[in-house]
Order: C-alpha cells, then structure tokens, then sequence
C-alpha cells in the first residue's frame, strides 16, 4: 500500500520576479505514483513555477502553500527541501569548474544521507547509474557541465535525479536543447526512476518528451495560470494546433 | 574517484580562521643573539663578523646597503602599506642558538616543540628528501638522506655554503638577481642569512622533494634568507618552500632573495606555500635562469602576510627552455596580494605558460601584475597567460594589470582574464542538490583552485583546502 497522501501539493502559489508577477494563482495535487505535465509557451510562467517550489531566491511566493510529503516547505531553504525529497532538473545546469561529477555527486548524496553516512557504497552506485544513462565514466572525473553538450548536461541531471531519488522530481524543459537518442536515455532514466511511491512533474513546451513518458495530467500554463487541466490526449492536441486556440478559448474570441 | 581527490574533499576547505590557536604562538626565547633595531654599516659588520665571512662577501653586504639607502620604494603594489614599514624599528639580525643541528634531538626543546606543531618531522619522515628549519636568521635543523649525499647532492643552507664551497657561491650569488635589482633585494643582500643552497650535479635527478621551512617567532623580526639553487646540466629537483609566524600586533617583515639556475636539459620546480600571519610584510624577490631545453616552474601559493609583492620570474636564456608560473592568491580581511610572474623570452623557440588565480574576500584585495617580454631574437617563442579571479562578497577587490612587450613578430601570444563572482544561479544549484550554502561556497572555492592544487603533493593539497575551508567558515557571499 503506498502512502495516500499527496507527494506534491500546492494551492493558489502567486510567484514575484524582480517585484513582477509571473504565476498568478496556481493549484496542483500530485498523488504517489502520477506523472504531471505542466505545458505553456515561453514565458508563460512554468519555469518560474518550478524554479520557486525548489527554493531560488530570485522567486519569491508572495502568496499560496505548498507541502511535499504534507509538509509545509515554504519557510525551507532549497538545501532543506532537497533533503525533505524534492528535485529539480535544470533547464540550463550550471558548470561549477573543478569540481568533478563524482565529487559533486558524492557531496549531494551525501548531505542527503547525513555528514556521518556510510558512502562506501558510493562507487558502485554511481558507475551503475552512469551505465543507466549511457554516460561515459571518463564524465566522472570531468568538471561538472564544463563544456558539457545539451543531452550530456541533461544526462547528468537525470542521473543526479536517479542518484538521490527524491520523492518528487521537477523536470524543468528536461527534453529542450537535446537530440532525439539523448531524449530516449532521458526518458528511459524518467521511467526507471518513477514508481508508485513518488510523483514526476514535468514542465515542457514541447509535446515530444511526452510520447516517451506519459502523463496522467496535462496542465497548460498561460500568462501565469492554468488554463486547461486535462489528460494525455491534451499534449497531442496541443502539438497538432499550437497555443493559439487557447487564446480564443480564454478570451471567449 | 581516487583516494586522495576523496580527502581532499572530504577535508573541504575555510581558510586560516584558526591560525593563531595553529601556528600564532610564540616561544619565549633567550637569544644566541639579538642586536639592536635599526640597519647601517656597523649592523652589516657585526652580521659579517659573526659569521666569519669571506671579505669579498662583506665588501657586497656593504656596497649593497648603500644601494638600499639609495633606492626608492616602489611606487607601484601597495605604496599605502610599504610606507607603514619603519626601516628602524625591525631587528635584522637574531641568532637564536650557537650552532645549527643535524640530529633532531640536539635542537633545544622549544624550537623542536615549535616544528613538531608545525609537523615538519613528520613530514621529513613521510616523505622528504632533506629538510633545512630556519628560525629567525639562520637555520637550526638541517638534514638530507645519505643516499642523495652519495649522488653528489648538496643541500646546506646557505652560511655553511658560503663557508664550505665559497668559489660555488661566489660565481653564481647575485647573478640572476643583481643587488640593486629593487630597493628590497638590496637590503637583503646587505643583512642576508640562511636560505637553502642547493647543487645538484650533472644528470642527477633528486627524485623526492627537498623542503625549507621558515620561521619567524620574535616582533618586528626581519627575516632575509638568500637562496641560490643551481640544476647542473640533466639535473632534476624539486625544492618546497612553507613559512608561518605568531600572530603580534606589530609588524614584521620577510624580504627574501631566491636565484634559480638551471643549465642546459634540467629541471627544477620551486613550489612555495606562503602562510605567514597577517602582520608580515612579504617582499620578496624571485627569479630563475633557464638554459637551453631546461624547464623551471614556479608553483607559488600566497595564503598569508599583510601585503606580499611577489613576481616569479623566468629569464629563459637559452633555446627551447620553457617556464611556467602557476600562482595562487587568497586575500582576506586586511591582506593585500600583489603577486604575479615574468616571463623574459630571450632565445628561440622558447615558451611560457603564466596561471594566475585569485580569490579576494571581504575587504580583501587581489592583484595579478604580470610582465611578458619577448625579445627580438626569440623567433617562433609561445606564450600563454590565464587570470582568473574570484570575488567573495561586494568588497572585495581585484585588479590585472598584464603588460606585455613584443619585439618579434613570429611568435604566439594567448592571453585571457577572468573575473567572477560566486554566482547566486551556482549556488542556487548546488544548495538544490542538498548541499548547505556553506558547503556550496566551499565547493566552488575548492574547484577554483584545483588547477593549483592538484600540482601539490598531496599532503600540501590537503593543508591547502583545510585552511581554505577555515577561512571560508561563516563569510558572507
């Protein structure tokens, strides 16, 4: 039986960059073993939404609760919220130059597991996951997204994905800037790693991660609110028209 | 990973927050002998009769104060805080005790005591070659493994050089850094003492490190070590350099004199970890030849002093030599780096390699000054310089200034400089990772400076990122 409570909940989150408004009012209930899609055209909010719920400090929630677990994690530093079981992959990954993936990824496992933990299991982990996700183990010695390519720096986010194994994953426009092989690796580490006992939200503007990992919602973002919460079907329709009936739609046009 | 990227990491790194309780204690001493403050002929004199100098060498102690007297400070570095110097207020000469060792167990209790905290001992045990401990002005513990005295070695510092090879000493002193080079390198020549003299004969590779350690434990000491290091022809040598002082609330200074040569085909590396206590001034002059196919590398790390003004230096003299700097910067609260590294390409086909990082924090500044000249006859020479600093927190302060003077026109130049701050977005990515914000700071100062690190040997890189990770406690980003 798994736990019936929602992994990820938040109601009515309003997030603020540079004192403007970008998510205005946005609800979501993500249960043990559902996989969400959030969909929208640059701009329309979706990436600051997932960029506030991991804790940046550039967005900040003027308004609305969140909880992972049933707990509030608002007033947590994103270190916190990493540890509570909350994951973000990166749009854009950062290169933090000498600083090898292993170490960096034996520093994160780490601060999840606790400063006194037992890491002599590290090795084996990480060449597995490396394997997983057909990354080359020359990558482990090599500085973290230093000259990375898109599919490799998004490679790298699934692995630390798998690696830690949050209980709830956001997967900020993991299927951009990536070729089609890299984004079956990618998929393929999604679905390995998804399970009836976390949740997945991915955010994408693009329906083609979507025919590899299947969503049970599909939530269209636009000017910073939902407006269309649907199933599986809604991506194909928006693949096939684009965003501008939408439009009409909401406006009433 | 390998076992030692491990430690190294897992002893991740905050610079020098607890140098007084480490190295800033003192001992109580009473000295061999200790003159008056102040500098002038009777001084000089009095150094030179004590240690029972050749008079050629007393005749340049005499001609080389009169150059000091004569030169003006350097209006470039930090003339704000080189003017806070107080030529007579300095003690220029301490003998702590009457006769340098060479069996530990004859060095008096409170020095040994002193080195032990510091871990030399241990170090020589591990992993040395030979070991020179100078306190104050001259050196008090010597000692090299018999076999490398077998090959033909010589490692002495540099009074009993001067007392057991004076036609040696006498060819080569003062040939790559001339007495009136620069204000300082005249007063060092005029009251210099101690220092490591090292020759390594034809062919011979040294195999493990020779070190020097250097310390000053008395207030408004000045310490003035000469240096000379000759690789003979194929030779290979790898000399490390640490210093450490008590944390007084006056100043003193450590104004050295380092020649390098290196002959035809030899190697040598030169590695210093400068760690003195934030009341030193370190004014020190750095400077090597390298003869055909030699290579001479600086590595050259400045954690410690008030100011330090310090620029390696490469003459490459002969053809196909090579040289490279790698320098490393960390200026916190009050201290001041200048340091830098010259190149002189003064023969065909040779090449360079200057890297320079700095990491400023707080009110800390970091200045790289660099100089690259390349004569007319050195056709076809390659010169690569990297800068690249780092700023911890809105005051912090960095500063380039490359100068670079090109008469040939078949030759390669790269230059690049980098200035970055510890970026909110890599925080930001790494605290989403579980990593606390501290740690994160850490990690990215860390892998700033692992292109010099992983030049160390391993017990100085793990020193390195242990006291980086001390002065990195609690700052503010």
């Amino acid at each position: 039986m798994s736990d019936k409570k929602p992994i990820l909940e938040f109601k009515d989150i309003h997030v603020e960059v540079e004192g403007k408004e970008v998510v205005k009012g946005v609800s979501m209930t993500i249960n043990p073993g559902e996989i969400h899609a959030i969909m929208g055209k640059n701009g329309s909010g979706k990436s600051s939404l997932s960029n506030a719920l991991m804790g940046h400090p550039s967005y900040t929630i003027t308004k609305g609760e969140a909880y992972l677990k049933g707990e509030s994690i608002l007033d947590m530093e994103a270190d916190e919220r990493s540890r509570a079981g909350l994951f973000l992959a990166f749009q854009y990954p950062l290169a933090i130059p000498g600083v090898t993936v292993a170490n960096f990824m034996r520093a994160a496992l780490k601060s999840h597991r606790g400063a006194d933990a037992d890491m002599s299991d590290f090795r084996k982990l990480f060449k597995a996951a490396m394997t997983d996700l057909s990354v080359d183990q020359s990558f482990a010695t090599r500085y973290i997204n230093d000259g990375f390519s898109g599919g490799e720096k998004k490679r790298i986010e699934v692995l630390q994905m798998s690696m830690l194994n949050p209980a709830m994953a956001l997967l900020d426009e993991t299927d951009s800037g990536v070729d089609i092989d890299a984004i079956k690796i990618v998929s393929e580490g999604i679905n390995r790693y998804q399970s009836e006992n976390n949740g997945v939200l991915m955010v994408t503007h693009y329906q083609r991660l979507l025919n590899y990992v299947k969503p049970d919602k599909v939530h269209v973002m636009m000017d910073g609110k939902f407006v269309l919460t649907g199933g599986p079907e809604l991506a194909l329709k928006l693949e096939e028209s684009g965003y501008e009936w939408l439009n009409e739609e909401k406006t009433g046009v | 990973m390998s076992e030692s990227l491990k430690k190294q990491n897992l002893e991740l790194s905050k610079l020098n927050e607890d140098y007084e309780s480490k190295y800033g204690f003192h001992d109580p001493v009473d000295y061999f002998h200790k003159g008056a403050k102040g500098i002038n002929h009777e001084v000089v004199e009095m150094i030179s009769k004590m240690k029972k100098e050749p008079k050629w060498m007393a005749e340049i102690r005499h001609e080389a104060l009169e150059v000091f007297y004569k030169k003006e400070m350097p209006k470039w570095g930090n003339d704000h805080i080189l003017n806070e110097i107080d030529f007579d207020d300095i003690y220029y000469f301490m003998k702590p005790i009457d006769a340098q060792k060479d069996n530990w167990d004859d060095v008096p209790e409170y020095i040994k005591k002193t080195f032990d905290k510091l871990g030399i001992p241990e170090a020589e045990k591990k992993f040395l070659g030979g070991v020179s401990a100078q306190y104050e002005s001259e050196v008090v513990y010597h000692s090299m493994q018999e076999d490398l005295v077998k090959k033909g070695i010589i490692f002495l510092d540099m009074d009993s050089a001067l007392r057991e090879y004076p036609e040696i000493v006498r060819e080569h002193f003062g040939s790559v850094i001339p007495m009136t080079d620069n204000k300082f390198a005249a007063l060092n020549t005029a009251v210099w003492s101690g220092g490591s003299f090292i020759y390594v004969p034809k062919g011979v590779d040294v195999g493990i490190p020779l070190q020097a350690y250097f310390r000053i434990n008395a207030e408004n000491m000045g310490q003035f070590e000469r240096t000379l290091i000759i690789a003979d022809e194929g030779a290979k040598l790898h000399y490390i350099e640490g210093c450490t002082a008590p944390v007084y609330s006056t100043n003193s200074l450590h104004t050295a004199v380092v020649e390098l040569k290196a002959m035809d085909d030899a190697y040598i590396r030169y590695t210093t970890i400068q760690n003195w206590s934030r009341n030193i001034y370190n004014l020190v002059t750095k400077r090597a030849s390298a003869y055909k196919n030699s290579t001479i590398e600086w590595v050259d790390g400045n954690l410690g002093s008030r100011l330090t003004m310090k620029y390696p230096c490469v003459q490459l003299l002969g053809e196909c030599a090579k040289g490279e700097i790698l320098s490393v910067a960390f200026a916190g609260v009050d201290q001041h780096q200048d340091a830098g590294a010259k190149m002189i390409h003064a023969a065909p086909n040779t090449s360079s390699r200057i890297t320079s990082k700095s990491i400023s924090k707080d009110n800390g500044r970091a200045t790289y000054r660099g100089m690259v000249k390349i004569h007319k006859n050195a056709t076809g020479a390659k010169v690569s310089v990297e800068c690249d600093a780092l700023l911890i927190g809105e005051d912090a302060r960095s500063d380039t200034y490359p100068t670079m003077e090109i008469d040939n026109d078949q030759v390669r130049v790269e230059h690049e400089a980098r200035v970055s701050k510890v970026a909110e977005e890599q925080l930001f990515y790494l605290t989403s990772r579980g990593l606390t914000e501290d740690e994160a700071r850490l990690l990215i100062v860390n892998g700033f400076m692992e292109p010099f690190t992983k030049e160390l040997p391993l017990e100085y890189a793990v020193e390195l990122n242990r006291l980086i990770e001390l002065d990195m406690e609690g700052s503010i980003g």
